[in-house]
C-alpha cells in the first residue's frame, strides 16, 4: 500500500438528464487503486457501478455530464480532449465489456479484431501483429490459436468470446484493467476460469484492475479492496477481508445476510425490506433509509457522508454497526 | 407417507436443425439437438426438487416438457397414474390447472396491456375457478397473498419493480389452485436483497397450500437454500440427484464436485479452494459418446469413452451415474 496510486477517482459525479430532470447516477464516488491492486464495485443493478467506469474512461461525458477528477498518472482524465482519449484507451486504460455476445463485431473476424487493437497502438509489423494476435490467444486460453484467427465472433462460444474480450483488451499490455461485470453471462464454471485469468495476467503484467460486479461471492474470491454503492453514492469502502466479514454499514450487511450461505436450510433467509429507490425520487436524507432498520429522525433529513471509521475504511452512516475485535487490529 | 405426485420416466427430446444446402447436397442426415437424453424422477408430494445445470445442459427444457409446452420425442410423463400426453389427458384440460410453470424474465412473461387485475381474473375465468360474482374478491385475496397492496390490481405491469411482477407470477400461477409449481429461474434476473424476499414467500406459500415445487435454477448457494433434493443434469441427463444436504456438502460425481466448488465463496480467506473445469460445455449437437462428461473429467478411463454409465445408488449418497464414483469418494 506503499505504493505511489495510479489511478485516483475523486469527488466523481455523473449526471444524466432525462424530460428535464437531472438524474443523479453517481455522487461522489472517490477511490484510489494501485499498480497490481484489484478494486471492486459492487451493487445492485441501478445502483451507478458501471456509470463509475464509463465516466473513468470518458465515456459516459457523451451522454451525461461529469464532474469531479479522475487522474490517471497524473494526467487528468475528465477534462482532457477526446484525441488525447484516445491515446491512452486501450493502450494504457482497457476496458472489458459485460456481454460477450455484443461486444464483438460480428462481421470482422477474430483475428482482424485482435490485430486492429495492436494496429492502433503499437509500432508492431504485419507479420509481429499477427504473431502477438496468437500469443495472446494462447494466453488466454483458446486451442489451436493460430486457426481460429480467421474464425467469426458466432464460431466461438461464450465463454470462448470472453476470452477473445479479454485477449483484445490485453493486446497492447494496458496498465488498468477496467472489467464491467466481465462473468455475469457466463456459467459458474466458466466464470471460475475467467475470474482466474484476469486475476493471473493481472499478477503477471502487474496491472490494476477494477472488476464491476453484483456478486458478492466473485468479489469475496478476486479483490483486494472493494466499495459498496447504493444509489449512486459509496456507502462503505476499504479491505475487502474488513468489509465483508465486518460489514459497518447496515446495507452491507443486509446484502451479505440474503445470500443463502451458512444458514439453516428450507429456513425465512433474512431480506432487506422494500426495494432500491427510483433516481428520479431518491429520498432527502439518508437514500438507504426507507429501507434501514437502524434509521432515527437524522437519517430522513441528513445524507451521511463518507467517514473514516479505521485506517483505510471509509463508511457512510450515521449509526453504523458495532466494529468488532477483527476490526480493531 | 411421501407419495410420488409426478414420474417421468426416460424422457427423451431432440430438436432437428435445419438442413443446410451443403448437407441436401452431400446427402447428410439432418442433425439434431438432443437436448434430453433420458431424464428419469419423481417428484414426492410436498417436496421441493432443484434441478441445477450449467446453461444449455436441458434444464429448462424438462421444465417445458413438463408443462406440456414441448412434447418430447420418445418417454413419457405421469401424472395421477395418467400419461400426460395420452390421448385422454390431452382432452382433459386439468393438468394445466394442476401443474403451473412461472417463466425467468419477469419483464416480458406478463402481458403488458393487461392490468394485474386482468391478468388474475383471466386465469380464474379460463378455469372457471369461480362464478363471475366471485373474482373481484378472490384477485384481492390473491394480491394479499403475495403481499402487494390492493390498487397492484388497477396497475400494468410496466409500473412494477423487478420483484414485484415475479409476485404477480406466483399470484397468477396460484391463482388456479395448482399442485405443482414449476419454478423455472423464477428469482434470476432480481437483484440479491429482493431475491430474498421471493424465496421467502415461496418457502411459505409452500408450506401453507402444500405445493410440490420443481426449481429450475443456476444459482447453486439459492437451490441449496430451498431443496430437499437435487438433481444435478449435464448434457441432458441427470448425473446425480439425491437430498440437498447430502449432495452439496459431499457432492459424489465429479462433475457435481467441480461445479459446486465453482461457485465462489463468501469467506475472502477461503480462496483457491476450487476444482478446476477444463474446457466448456461440449454442444448438444454433438453429445460425446459414452459418459458425456469424460472430455471434461480428471478420473477418465477407457470405459467411461465408450459405455454410459447408469444411474445407481451409493452408499450413503444418493444415485450417480458414474462408472468410478466408488474410487473417486474412497478418500473424500
Amino acid at each position: 500500500m506503499t505504493d505511489h496510486p495510479i489511478l485516483e477517482v475523486e469527488n466523481l459525479c455523473t449526471t444524466f438528464s432525462r424530460g428535464g430532470t437531472d438524474l443523479p447516477a453517481v455522487r461522489d464516488v472517490s477511490f484510489a487503486l494501485c499498480k497490481g491492486q484489484v478494486q471492486g464495485l459492487v451493487g445492485e443493478s441501478g445502483s451507478g457501478k458501471s456509470v463509475t467506469l464509463r465516466s473513468i474512461l470518458g465515456l459516459a461525458r457523451h451522454y451525461g455530464e461529469v464532474r469531479g477528477s479522475v487522474r490517471w498518472q497524473g494526467q487528468e482524465l475528465t477534462t482532457m480532449s477526446e484525441r488525447q482519449l484516445r491515446k491512452i484507451r486501450g493502450r494504457e486504460i482497457a476496458m472489458i465489456f459485460q456481454e460477450p455476445m455484443t461486444s464483438l463485431n460480428p462481421l470482422l473476424t477474430v483475428g482482424t479484431q485482435l490485430t486492429e487493437t495492436l494496429k492502433a497502438h503499437t509500432d508492431l509489423g504485419r507479420r509481429a501483429r499477427r504473431d502477438r494476435a496468437i500469443e495472446m490467444l494462447d494466453h488466454v486460453g483458446i486451442p489451436a490459436a493460430a486457426s481460429r484467427l480467421g474464425e467469426y465472433p458466432h464460431q466461438f462460444s461464450g465463454g470462448m468470446r470472453q476470452r477473445v474480450m479479454i485477449a483484445i483488451a490485453l493486446a497492447a499490455s494496458p496498465k488498468l484493467l477496467l472489467a464491467d461485470e466481465p462473468t455475469t453471462a457466463l456459467d459458474v464454471t466458466i466464470q471460475a476460469q475467467i475470474l482466474d485469468l484476469i486475476l493471473k495476467l493481472a499478477d503477471e503484467m502487474s496491472m490494476g484492475v477494477v472488476l464491476v460486479t453484483h456478486d458478492l461471492g466473485v468479489v469475496a474470491q478476486t479483490c483486494d479492496t472493494v466499495s459498496v454503492m447504493y444509489a449512486g453514492r459509496v456507502v462503505e469502502q476499504g479491505d475487502v477481508r474488513q468489509v465483508l466479514q465486518t460489514p459497518r454499514h447496515p446495507y452491507t450487511e443486509g446484502l451479505m445476510r440474503s445470500v443463502p450461505q451458512d444458514v439453516p436450510p428450507r429456513t425465512q433467509l433474512y431480506s432487506v425490506p422494500g426495494t432500491p429507490p427510483s433516481l428520479f425520487s431518491l429520498p432527502e436524507g439518508c437514500a438507504f433509509a426507507p429501507r434501514c432498520q437502524a434509521a432515527g429522525p437524522a437519517c430522513q433529513t441528513a445524507r451521511p457522508t463518507l467517514q473514516d471509521i479505521a485506517p483505510g475504511r471509509q463508511t457512510a452512516c450515521f449509526h453504523p454497526l458495532p466494529a468488532t475485535q477483527e476490526d480493531a487490529a | 407417507m411421501t407419495q410420488t405426485v409426478m414420474k417421468i420416466d426416460d424422457l427423451h427430446l431432440s430438436f432437428p436443425v435445419s438442413r443446410s444446402l451443403l448437407d441436401v447436397v452431400q446427402r447428410r442426415p439432418g442433425k439434431s439437438v438432443n437436448a434430453l437424453n433420458g431424464v428419469s424422477l419423481e417428484l414426492q408430494q410436498g417436496e421441493t426438487l432443484g434441478v441445477v445445470g450449467e446453461s444449455g445442459c436441458g434444464k429448462s427444457t424438462l421444465a417445458r416438457c413438463i408443462v406440456r409446452l414441448y412434447e418430447p420425442t420418445s418417454g413419457q410423463i405421469h401424472f395421477d397414474e395418467q400419461n400426460i400426453f395420452g390421448a385422454a389427458a390431452r382432452k382433459d384440460r386439468s393438468y394445466n390447472r394442476r401443474v403451473q410453470m412461472m417463466f425467468q424474465d419477469p419483464y416480458s412473461s406478463l402481458n403488458p396491456r393487461m392490468t394485474t387485475g386482468d391478468i388474475l381474473a383471466e386465469a380464474l375465468r379460463v378455469h372457471q375457478m369461480r362464478p363471475e360474482a366471485e373474482i373481484a374478491p378472490r384477485v384481492a385475496e390473491l394480491l394479499d397473498l403475495v403481499r402487494l397492496p390492493q390498487d397492484a390490481a388497477e396497475k400494468l405491469p410496466h409500473e412494477f419493480s423487478g420483484g414485484q411482477r415475479q409476485r404477480i407470477a406466483i399470484a397468477r400461477a396460484l391463482a388456479v389452485e395448482p399442485e405443482v409449481l414449476i419454478a423455472d429461474e423464477l428469482v434470476s434476473a432480481l437483484d440479491v436483497s429482493v431475491q430474498a424476499q421471493v424465496v421467502n414467500l415461496l418457502l411459505e406459500l409452500q408450506q401453507r397450500l402444500h405445493l410440490t415445487i420443481l426449481f429450475v435454477a443456476h444459482d447453486l448457494r439459492l437451490v441449496r437454500h430451498v431443496s430437499n433434493r437435487v438433481a444435478v443434469i449435464y448434457l441432458g441427463r441427470i448425473v446425480e440427484i439425491g437430498d440437498s444436504e447430502t449432495l452439496f456438502s459431499a457432492p459424489s460425481h465429479p462433475y457435481s464436485q467441480a461445479l459446486l466448488s465453482a461457485a465462489p465463496s463468501l469467506d475472502p480467506d477461503d480462496k483457491g479452494a476450487a476444482i478446476q473445469l477444463e474446457g466448456e460445455l461440449p454442444s448438444p449437437l454433438n453429445v460425446p459418446p459414452g459418459c458425456p462428461f469424460h472430455v471434461r473429467c480428471r478420473h477418465v478411463t477407457a470405459q467411461c469413452r465408450t459405455v454410459i454409465p447408469a444411474l445407481r445408488a451409493l452408499e450413503g449418497r444418493g444415485e450417480v451415474a458414474c462408472h468410478h464414483a466408488e474410487e473417486i469418494n474412497q478418500h473424500a
